[in-house]
């Protein structure tokens, strides 16, 4: 206990000039114990695990692990301190069975048979409770499938330092609790584990120490039988925040988009979205709360006509006429040419919303670049809108031209969200329009939806901190697993109530 | 234990256009220092002489300028054809197919309505069956591509070996005279269907049908619609589908316009150039313009430079093996060696080292 | 008939080596297309290596150990030099795949020809080829009781050792990549090389030597097709484009060096079938040599539309690696 697992001195990272992903960071993990890294999204705890287990390089700072300065330029050297990383974008290969996988890397496992690891994978599985088939092809696998692939990697190398990126974001509640329980079970044993998460719920129930981060800054650390959820919040964020966002009663709500017994697989065949029901109302702000990956994607752009549907139905209802026109296996082009404007903001900025590697200015012409006759593009309209969302959203750039990939993360999305809005849509649905976003971008978007909805445009708001739900938006939709497990009222629900649906239809299948 | 790597290699801003293209001219520099040395090695030549030999040999005399101008113009008018595809990420190595395809369609007609046509009516046809022929050659991968993301690096690559054979078997169908294995000159004496030569410059009309195509593929590229469905696609197929682009319907497009430029070209080689057909008739161009196309960014004004340097260096070589009795194949060892160093140098344009010792201590 | 399956042999083997070298390559996510270039060099490699000693030892003095030797190691370094110049610009420096490749073959190609033509004029011999029928006979060494073994020495024992090593390479290089621990992080180099980067492979490593092992392999074809199929003869072009066959096999094989075999021996009997069919014209044997072409094509095009995971394309083929990409 005395020598620490991990001591990390003014660790410092930088992505290009502008990018600091970690400032100074200093930390201490011991065996036996389990150290929880909190802080928001982009707030740099990922990298910083990177950096101890090999992926990346550190700008400036010392590693020690067990008291003695390292030098770890590849996962290889971090596996050689018995460092074994979990990542949150799972690194496994497609087309090799779970055995495969885990023992993919290893050098020293003896003679190399498969049949032997695949009974010591079972060994392990058997020993911790999970459910594991060796043989098993990594695409034929379900998510918690390939995570449990990935903790079993760690635990086939023996590795007395565990760390996790935000492991429980894609677990039912009940595979949350297993992992738990495993984590504690390798905690007695004397292994030291470090997890990261942004949910403090958790962080109060399995760490022992939490260290906290906030734009990739070390703000300290303290003990988590000491501290409390508001002490924490504070840390994360600042001073501690009362969300002051300026809700207007609804303008007018008349049915606007009615979604009817929605049924949707992904590509693999599995089932993401069951029987959703619900209307989108103009002039109010419907939220969507869900644990990620519950289907918020999925539904979204089903709507917008980018996933086909198995079953059910969306109507939208024309605002001057009452016409009801039918959207199903419509293309986002044919919703266009029927004359309904519905604008998206999608959850994947750069990949999806935007072309990273064109301007401002070509990024507008994204929606509009068909208009006019002949084959050639106008550019005037574009750029005096580019302009114009420049000035309006204060976006910082060079220039209406400068690649947009360049700019901040805030700049970007001012960029999507200002080009989304500037088509008059008559339905916004924006997908996580506020994550990696600093205070004062996300007020900015807060406004502008605000805005719209005064407008009398049907807003649609997926959101992941409940207290922006609870003050921004007039009703919640709660999705779990797929399915719709409420609608609430946002005046008068609670966070409890919220979390407490968020979790029901799962609870429902234990 | 303190161990730090020798260096590490971390992504670079992106650099400012006159410094990304000072690194590429130095790059051409070395490998010209390179290639000189090797010169001097292989054969005990003065290098500067070879140089001397070299430029001679591109542009000494009016008609070695000619010549060079017209093997340029070829060489560019496939790298145009590539570009479109390219820049959509789709990556045709089927030039030499296409337009192998193009020029034969154009050598049909020619050797077998030649005769039966006015000769205006015969170019026209002959033009139309050569960017068919192209076209539909450039296409078949593409349809394959758009259905079933069938790999289209090795589809084209096969559909040019296809093409080659296809030309074999009419070659000697058609061989003049019959058993020859060769079709010779088409039309010799009627000379129909051959491009007309202006101002005595039998080549000048295949350079401005060139020039004039290369304004057009730049235009078609940076201020169309299409072209910009382009580089959407190419950038990201996600946010194509996100705006109600039809992805397969681009491909396919875009896929059909290649290879009717591919096919252009062979129209223009056949019937403004050769006067016949041979697996050779591409030349192989089809392969270097590849990397002509990728050396200027897909950039089509760019490609005039590179492929001028191409053809600069081919000719030149060509001469230095003349002039000091070597091997003809000599021009491929620099043009090699001239592209790895190129291709190379990318590298620093986009990376930067960062090297032990560069470091700020951290202070503990 | 048996006159048939000897020289389908011969003219698969040459293939064989390509397509494993490529295999091996391409298992590691680069898509060697200077595997022609290479073949040419490996090819002149030894070409030079036999002339020199030949002419320096004379004919008939010629130790056969050293006949067989010096030509064999001045091609294996001849093409793992192409395999280095190769690597160095795609792994090291992460230059475009497609744009080395093509270059490297016509760099390869320009070698041969340009050592190739130096040759033949240093030899001053009639015709525009070199001919080293010395060192091909010591390449072309038979067993010795395959004569006495009828139809089954004829087919199966009457090659030369080049020819069996070939299907040997392919055959360990079939069970190393499906069997054994090498072949199985290789193989997750070529997939997700983030994935082999995390799992604490050498991932450069890997790449380098997969892509040299690759060239040299790739150029004891050029090799074989000299010494044994042209009878020592070399000449321009001769080699023709064989090396664009290999990249066809292996997406004919899908991938599997030992599918590889066989393909080598179907592409080999096309290669010559024509010569066995009666009142062929010139003409129609041009369009059977398109065929092999024409199956790799049907083949990619079955392996895409159905889409089995297992017979696809290493997934990171082409694709450069940088691990601090984001």
């Amino acid at each position: 206990m005395s020598v620490p697992a991990i001591e990390l001195k003014n660790i410092t990272k930088t992505f290009g000039k502008s990018v600091v992903a970690n400032k100074n960071v200093c930390l201490t993990v011991n065996y036996g114990e389990i150290l929880a890294i909190l802080g928001e999204n982009g707030s740099g705890k990922t990298t910083l695990l990177n950096m101890i287990s090999g992926i990346y390089y550190p700008d400036e700072g010392q590693i020690f692990v067990n008291g003695e300065e390292v030098s770890i330029t590849s996962p290889k050297d971090a596996f050689k301190y018995k460092i074994g990383m979990i990542h949150q974008h799972f690194k496994l290969v497609d087309v090799f069975s779970a055995t495969e996988n885990i023992i993919l890397g290893l050098e020293d496992d003896g003679k190399y048979d498969i049949k032997k690891a695949s009974l010591k994978v079972r060994e392990i599985a058997a020993q911790y409770g999970f459910e594991i088939d060796p043989d098993k092809k990594i695409y034929e696998m379900s998510v918690s499938e390939k995570q449990t692939v990935e903790i079993i990697k760690v635990l086939y190398r023996g590795a007395d330092i565990l760390m996790l990126d935000e492991p429980t974001a894609v677990l039912t509640p009940q595979e949350t609790r297993k992992l738990f329980a495993v984590l504690r079970k390798m905690k007695e044993s004397g292994k030291a584990i470090v997890i990261i998460t942004h949910k403090l719920h958790e962080v109060l129930d399995i760490s022992d120490k939490v260290a906290v981060l906030r734009k990739g800054e070390y703000i300290g650390t303290v003990n988590t039988s000491e501290t409390n959820e508001g002490q924490l919040t504070e840390m994360m964020v600042g001073k501690k925040v009362t969300l002051n966002i300026d809700r207007s009663d609804p303008v007018d709500p008349t049915d606007r988009l009615i979604v009817a017994h929605l049924n949707c697989m992904n590509r693999d065949g599995f089932k993401v979205l069951s029987n959703v029901t619900f209307t989108a109302k103009s002039g109010e702000i419907l939220g969507i709360a869900g644990i990620a990956g519950s289907g918020q994607r999925e539904l979204l752009e089903t709507i917008a006509g980018l996933q086909p549907m198995v079953t059910g139905g969306v109507q939208y209802i024309v605002p001057e006429t009452g016409k009801i026109e039918f959207l199903r296996d419509k293309t986002p082009l044919q919703i266009r040419e029927m004359g309904i404007r519905l604008s998206f903001v999608p959850e994947d900025r750069l990949g999806m919303g935007l072309v990273g590697s064109m301007g401002t200015v070509d990024n507008m012409m994204l929606r509009s670049y068909r208009k006019g006759k002949g084959i050639f593009l106008r550019k005037q309209e574009p750029k005096a809108l580019a302009d114009k969302i420049i000035e309006e959203l204060e976006v910082v750039t060079p220039s209406a031209s400068t690649p947009v990939r360049r700019l901040s993360g805030g700049n970007v999305q001012k960029v999507l969200v200002g080009r989304e809005i500037a088509a008059a849509p008559t339905v916004l649905m924006a997908a996580y329009p506020v994550r990696g976003l600093d205070i004062n971008s996300s007020y900015l978007i807060y406004n502008l939806l605000n805005e719209q909805k005064k407008n009398g445009v049907a807003v649609i708001f997926v959101g992941e901190d409940l207290d922006v739900l609870l003050g921004l938006c007039d009703r919640i939709m709660v999705i779990g697993s797929g399915t719709v497990t409420g609608i609430v009222d946002a005046r008068t629900t609670t966070k409890e109530e919220i979390g407490l649906l968020m979790t029901k239809e799962v609870r429902k299948d234990a | 234990m303190h161990k730090e790597p020798l260096f590490h290699i971390v992504k670079r801003e992106t650099l400012p256009w006159y410094k990304s293209w000072g690194v590429r001219l130095l790059a051409v520099v070395c490998a010209l220092i390179v290639a000189g040395l090797i010169t001097l090695f292989l054969t005990g030549l003065n290098p500067i002489k070879v140089y001397a030999t070299m430029i001679d040999g591109a542009i000494g005399t009016q008609r070695r300028t000619w010549a060079l101008m017209q093997k340029t113009a070829m060489l560019l008018c496939i790298a145009l054809a590539l570009t479109p595809a390219f820049r959509m990420r789709f990556w045709n190595t089927g030039a030499e197919g296409q337009v192998l395809a193009g020029g034969m369609c154009c050598a049909v007609i020619m050797l077998k309505l030649g005769d039966k046509l006015p000769n205006g009516l015969l170019t026209l046809l002959m033009l139309v069956a050569g960017v068919l022929g192209g076209a539909i050659w450039g296409v078949i991968p593409a349809i394959f591509k758009a259905k079933w993301n069938t790999n289209e690096t090795l589809f084209t690559l096969m559909m040019n070996y296809i093409a080659i054979q296809i030309i074999g078997y009419y070659v000697l169908e058609w061989s003049v005279p019959k058993g020859s294995g060769s079709i010779g000159v088409i039309n010799q004496k009627t000379q129909a269907g051959w491009l007309p030569s202006i101002g005595g410059q039998a080549y000048l009309i295949n350079i401005i049908v060139v020039a004039v195509l290369t304004v057009l593929v730049y235009i078609y590229l940076t201020y169309s619609k299409h072209g910009y469905e382009i580089s959407v696609v190419g950038e990201s197929e996600k946010t194509a589908r996100y705006i109600g682009i039809d992805v397969k319907k681009v491909i396919i497009r875009t896929m059909c316009l290649s290879g009717a430029i591919c096919g252009l070209a062979g129209f223009l080689l056949v019937s403004g150039a050769d006067h016949t057909i041979t697996k050779d008739t591409a030349g192989g161009n089809g392969f270097t313009a590849i990397m002509v196309c990728w050396l200027a960014k897909f950039n089509p004004i760019w490609m005039v430079l590179t492929s001028l340097l191409i053809c600069f260096l081919s000719k030149g070589a060509g001469e230095i093996a003349t002039m000091f009795n070597l091997n003809l194949s000599f021009s491929d060892i620099i043009t090699g060696i001239i592209i790895f160093f190129i291709v190379g140098s990318e590298f620093f344009i986009n990376y930067r080292l960062i090297f032990r010792g560069h470091r700020k201590e951290a202070n503990s | 008939m048996i006159m048939f399956i000897q020289r389908m042999v011969i003219q698969g083997i040459p293939l064989l080596y390509g397509s494993t070298g490529e295999i091996i390559t391409e298992k590691s996510g680069h898509l060697n297309l200077g595997i022609p270039g290479i073949m040419y060099v490996g090819a002149i490699g030894g070409v030079i290596g036999a002339f020199l000693y030949e002419n320096g030892a004379g004919a008939a003095n010629m130790v056969p150990a050293l006949a067989i030797l010096i030509p064999l190691l001045c091609s294996m370094v001849c093409s793992l030099l192409m395999g280095l110049i190769y690597c160095f610009l795609t792994v090291s420096l992460r230059a475009n795949q497609n744009v080395t490749g093509l270059a490297l073959t016509t760099f390869g190609v320009g070698i041969g020809n340009f050592f190739g033509g130096s040759l033949i004029k240093l030899s001053a011999a009639d015709v525009p080829s070199i001919n080293l029928t010395a060192t091909s006979n010591f390449f072309k060494t038979k067993l010795p009781f395959a004569k006495n073994l009828g139809a089954f020495g004829e087919i199966f024992l009457s090659y030369s050792f080049l020819a069996y090593l070939g299907i040997i390479i392919a055959l360990v290089a079939a069970y190393v990549l499906r069997k054994t621990r090498t072949g199985l992080h290789l193989r997750s180099v070529g997939e997700n090389p983030a994935t082999a980067d995390a799992a604490g492979i050498n991932v450069t490593k890997y790449k380098y030597l997969s892509t040299c092992i690759g060239s040299v392999i790739a150029g004891l074809g050029g090799l074989y097709y000299i010494m044994d199929y042209a009878y020592g003869v070399w000449s321009n072009n001769g080699f023709g484009d064989r090396g664009w066959l290999s990249v066809a096999l292996v997406i004919f094989s899908t991938w599997k060096p030992d599918i590889a075999i066989l393909g080598s021996m179907l592409f080999g009997a096309l290669l010559i079938v024509q010569n066995y069919i009666p009142n062929l014209s010139m003409s129609a044997q041009e369009l059977i040599k398109m065929t092999p072409y024409l199956a790799t094509i049907i083949v990619l095009v079955i392996v895409s539309a159905k889409n089995r995971k297992e017979n696809q394309p290493p997934m990171a083929l082409g694709l450069s690696y940088f691990r601090e990409e984001r």
